[in-house]
């Protein structure tokens, strides 16, 4: 594994189409292998000395300063004028919001506490906005979807899901559209904004969880708080997007007429932004469902709660249960704010079959029937909490939770065994590689690989990027995730090529894969931890696996796009040229593929390192423990914060220096091109 | 490019329209279920109202709070809303009101000071009877067989029987949720042991360790504490370590002494204990002993929901329940 970036850079200059000058790629190959050899060197004659461990009930004056904010806070919390005329009429503002929503859904804080429209009142007002912003067909799956929460004995916890995604979305647009606008009018605010949201997606959600509960305390407040936070990046960059790239001749013609900025925002640039605005609304309402079920952690009612007391309790069957309600709930938001967007395309009235003044006439029917459900819903008990006799969840929890025992004892020789070979096979030793190296010599020999790959510049950045890390007295346990993160990256390459040229190379490989991945990446982390949590134990091949369950589908995907995308004369040049399957795959498709294919381990890394706090709580060790440690114990708080950080720097450092190792080859006409 | 116009002026007023329905109907419609059924609630005695109990993650916490729960649901009328939150968590829910008990507190003297002497957002309701130890435990079978092993001061020399993949050629101690009351980190440091603590996430993650371990005659060390059901199915060993005196456990990094004796107790919030409620009478009243706690912790872990089980409890002890109420 040493050899793992040395080798794919010496690979990737031979392979590449496009003919260089010679003298280039050796030179950055022999910089490469000169890293690797000091790196060898250094580790087998330094080995174990200046490896700045720190032990993980230790922590340094950075991280005990931190700890004092925590207290300040804590003190000054009810007499300090920030708090006083900020934050606690913000959290007040917010909460309300939240609570006539979960009023509204979930349940009143009155009587029963049963919702204010009970589930018929709920099943009928959501089928008619999602007929009216959509159509039937996502009507008839709200309303279906819906009703089986009913079924599974979810209702409450799912409504309550529902209505705090739904207050976070709300202000998740009153907040990210107004900004996406600025940024879209004004570069200016472009170049403001752009590496603020960068750092906000990098930022693992866990590491703002702790200092949001200290400052807004827990509940549905401070998760909406958090969910926001997480949610608005898609719509911000989205809705800038769609304003910038409305083309440049309809710009000016407009402006030839004399239209004013405001005019033309309103008349000209706002609809025809609509639709990619739309999506942008549907990216951040998926995060922010994942996002709910996450804040579970700080007192967030509904769904992530099921699944937290499950992961605790290794209970795999309920586990599962409330992860359906999740993908079902998730599905429904993205088919429906998807309809909303085709609805939104310019001319999309025109092609509708009915005609404007009937559907009309249709909406209002349906709008008088809702009414009466929500009536129904009010005056009487069986509509207003779902029967309890069509109740089929604890059959679906049993059901689940005999499966999983049986695999558990029959497969937990293979998994053990599994997991076993790998981690004393790959994982040690490569951990123990970049843990017992002396941290200067594996700065040094970072620093000249990404010299290497991108120059001077990329060499500063990544040393600047490890300095902070050191700075945050965390370097070990940063190596250990680093470890751990390109471990399971490689594994997701390999899934990532395997499944990827099997999709791009068949349209039915691609339909019957695709509905899984999409699966994998919507269900969120928490639940298949659970199961598999019981077949390798709490251990960091688990985390591992977690990791790579997240990352795949993205690299799969990006992997498939790439080879579905050559062109079809180049493969049967090849082909009748006299060349194998085999042949057409590694000498053609995966080399021509190879943009892709370095976007896809780009991503991979990002999405690995994205879980890996999630994978702290079954087991792994390093960064991730210490947020998660940090989160639950107060003494800890400093080193989770430090520890946060320092996976957001370390994210930096493996994005640039993958970005640069895809684009050096090209590099000199990439950069040409980009301004 | 003309159709966009309308379009928009189209569905805003639609929004608009379903926002007021919905508003018009919650706000101003006639009464509803809910307050129909507020109504006599409210009638009958004292009122109670809704209690937020912490729900922290152990079957012995739970078996608290189910009894608690139950009682104050069945024979004081309150609303109970549970909520699943970790240990340290909880506490933060006083000042903010999402809490109202926590019913079974491990020392935490750090947080103590913060919220109960500091802010004054909470108060101490009294023990609950249990007497909680902490340390470390090997399997029964490991006892028999190298009786010397429950002396800590004998650990090194068995270091290496409990190496795993985890644990780095060291010693393995296993430890539960991250979120658990423990000094084990330090301990190996101060005592130069040479082992690893690794976490494996939970209680249930740690009972089912131990279990195999026992079944198939494998080593471990382990984080384990009393009162706890597991340890009536298979009676864990202790190790001593080095006794517990008054402040050696007071710097968090320097601890080379075994956990105190914790006199377990409730904490419940200062705005619920003021507001006269029942269930705050309750909450400070509630009292009983690790054999009753074991008792509804087995049954809950037998399958048993927690309210099946605190019923099966509370019908069979109603005069202990009756002397918490006065």
């Amino acid at each position: 594994m040493t050899t793992l970036i040395r080798d794919q850079e010496k690979i990737q200059p031979a392979s590449s189409p496009v003919k260089e000058p010679r003298r280039l790629p050796s030179r950055r190959t022999m910089l490469l292998v000169g890293a690797g050899v000091i790196w060898i060197l250094g580790f087998l004659i330094l080995h174990g000395t200046s490896t700045l461990t720190l032990p993980a009930s230790e922590l340094t004056d950075l991280h005990r300063s931190l700890n004092q904010f925590n207290a300040w806070v804590a003190a000054n919390r009810a007499d300090n004028p920030v708090f006083l005329y900020i934050f606690t009429p913000l959290r007040a503002v917010v909460d309300n919001v939240a609570n006539l929503f979960i009023t509204l859904f979930a349940a009143s804080s009155t009587g029963l506490r049963l919702p204010e429209i009970g589930w018929l009142g709920t099943v009928g007002l959501l089928g008619w906005i999602a007929f009216a912003v959509g159509n039937v067909r996502v009507a008839l799956l709200t309303v279906s979807v819906f009703t089986f929460f009913g079924i599974q004995g979810l209702f409450v916890e799912a409504t309550y899901t529902f209505a705090l995604v739904l207050t976070a979305v709300l202000l998740t647009l009153l907040i990210g559209i107004p900004l996406g606008i600025l940024a879209g009018v004004s570069s200016r605010v472009a170049t403001v904004i752009t590496p603020v949201l960068d750092f906000m997606q990098t930022l693992p959600t866990f590491v703002y969880l702790a200092p949001l509960a200290l400052i807004f305390l827990i509940g549905p407040a401070s998760a909406v708080i958090a969910t926001v936070i997480y949610a608005a990046p898609p719509v911000i960059r989205l809705t800038a997007h769609g304003i910038r790239s409305i083309p440049e001749n309809t710009r000016e013609a407009s402006d030839s007429l004399g239209t004013t900025g405001l005019q033309r925002l309103l008349t000209l640039q706002l609809p025809m932004a609509r639709r990619t605005v739309v999506m942008g609304i549907n990216q951040s309402t998926m995060a922010a469902l994942s996002m709910v079920t996450i804040a579970a952690l700080i007192a967030a009612p509904g769904l992530g709660q099921v699944v937290v007391r499950a992961l605790q309790s290794l209970d795999v069957g309920t586990a599962v249960n409330a992860g359906l309600s999740i993908v079902l709930l998730a599905i429904v938001l993205d088919r429906v704010t998807t309809a909303a967007s085709r609805r939104a395309e310019p001319g999309a009235a025109r092609n509708g079959r009915i005609s404007r003044r009937n559907r009309y006439i249709v909406l209002g029917v349906t709008l008088g029937l809702a009414l009466v459900m929500v009536q129904l819903s009010r005056s009487s008990l069986w509509a207003a909490a779902f029967p309890k006799d069509f109740n089929i969840g604890p059959a679906i929890v049993q059901a689940v939770s005999s499966a999983s025992q049986w695999m558990q004892s029959n497969l937990s020789l293979f998994t053990v065994s599994l997991r076993e070979s790998v981690t004393t096979g790959i994982l040690n030793p490569f951990q123990s590689l970049l843990t017992d190296t002396p941290f200067y010599i594996l700065v040094g020999v970072i620093a000249l690989a990404a010299y290497a790959l991108g120059g001077w510049k990329l060499a500063a950045v990544t040393t600047a990027c490890l300095g902070v890390i050191i700075y945050l007295g965390l370097w070990s346990d940063s190596m250990v995730t680093l470890a751990g993160t390109l471990v399971a990256t490689a594994l997701v390459m390999v899934l990532g090529v395997v499944f990827g040229v099997a999709m791009g190379r068949s349209e039915r490989v691609d339909q019957v894969l695709r509905p899984i991945l999409d699966a994998g990446q919507t269900m969120p982390a928490f639940v298949y931890l659970v199961p598999f949590l019981g077949l390798f134990g709490a251990t960091r091949f688990t985390a591992i696996i977690a990791g790579i369950i997240y990352a795949a589908p993205v690299a799969i995907k990006i992997t498939a796009d790439g080879i579905a995308a050559i062109s079809p004369t180049v493969l049967e040049a090849a082909i009748s040229s006299g060349s194998t399957p085999w042949q057409v795959i590694t000498k053609v498709q995966l080399p021509m593929a190879r943009k892709s294919l370095a976007l896809a381990a780009n991503q991979g890394l990002i999405y690995v390192l994205a879980m890996v706090v999630v994978g702290a709580l079954v087991g792994a060790g390093g960064l991730g423990y210490d947020v998660v440690a940090g989160f639950v114990q107060s003494s800890l708080f400093g080193k989770g914060l430090a520890a946060g950080l320092a996976i957001v720097f370390l994210g930096i450092l493996l994005d640039r220096m993958t970005q640069a190792a895809a684009a050096t080859p090209l590099r000199k006409i990439a950069a040409a091109k980009t301004p | 490019m003309k159709k966009a116009g309308p379009l928009l002026k189209r569905t805003i007023p639609l929004m608009a329209g379903v926002a007021a329905a919905a508003l018009l109907l919650t706000g101003c419609g006639g009464a509803s279920v809910n307050q129909v059924a507020a109504a006599p609630a409210g009638a009958s005695d004292a009122p109670c109202g809704a209690v937020s109990v912490a729900m922290n993650a152990w079957v012995g916490y739970t078996a608290n709070a189910a009894v608690y729960s139950y009682v104050a649901k069945n024979q004081l009328g309150c609303t109970v809303v549970q909520k699943d939150l970790n240990e340290q968590i909880s506490w933060q829910g006083f000042a903010s009101g999402e809490v109202d008990v926590i019913m079974e507190n491990w020392g935490h003297a750090d947080l103590t000071k913060q919220y109960i002497t500091d802010q004054k957002v909470a108060i101490d309701a009294g023990p609950t009877g249990n007497e909680g130890h902490i340390g470390w435990y090997v399997p029964p079978w490991m006892a028999e067989k190298y009786p010397d092993i429950t002396d800590g001061k004998n650990l090194n020399k068995y270091a290496s029987m409990f190496t795993t993949s985890e644990s780095g050629g060291k010693g393995q101690i296993l430890d539960g949720d991250p979120a658990f009351v423990t000094n084990d980190e330090a301990l190996v440091k101060n005592l130069n042991l040479d082992y690893k603590v690794v976490f494996s996430g939970s209680e249930a993650a740690l009972i089912q360790s131990f279990r195999t371990a026992e079944q198939n005659k494998t080593p471990l060390l382990g984080y384990f504490y009393e009162p706890q059901w597991f340890l009536s199915q298979i009676p864990l060993k202790k190790v001593s370590l080095p006794a517990w005196t008054e402040g050696c456990d007071a710097d968090a990094e320097k601890v080379a002494c075994d956990y105190p004796t914790y006199t377990l107790n409730k904490i419940i919030s200062k705005k619920f204990a003021d507001s006269g409620s029942p269930a705050a009478k309750l909450a400070k009243g509630f009292k009983w002993t690790n054999d009753d706690q074991n008792s509804v912790a087995t049954d809950i872990q037998g399958g048993m929901s927690p309210e099946a089980a605190a019923k099966k409890w509370v019908d069979a002890h109603q005069e202990t329940v009756t002397s918490w109420l006065k």
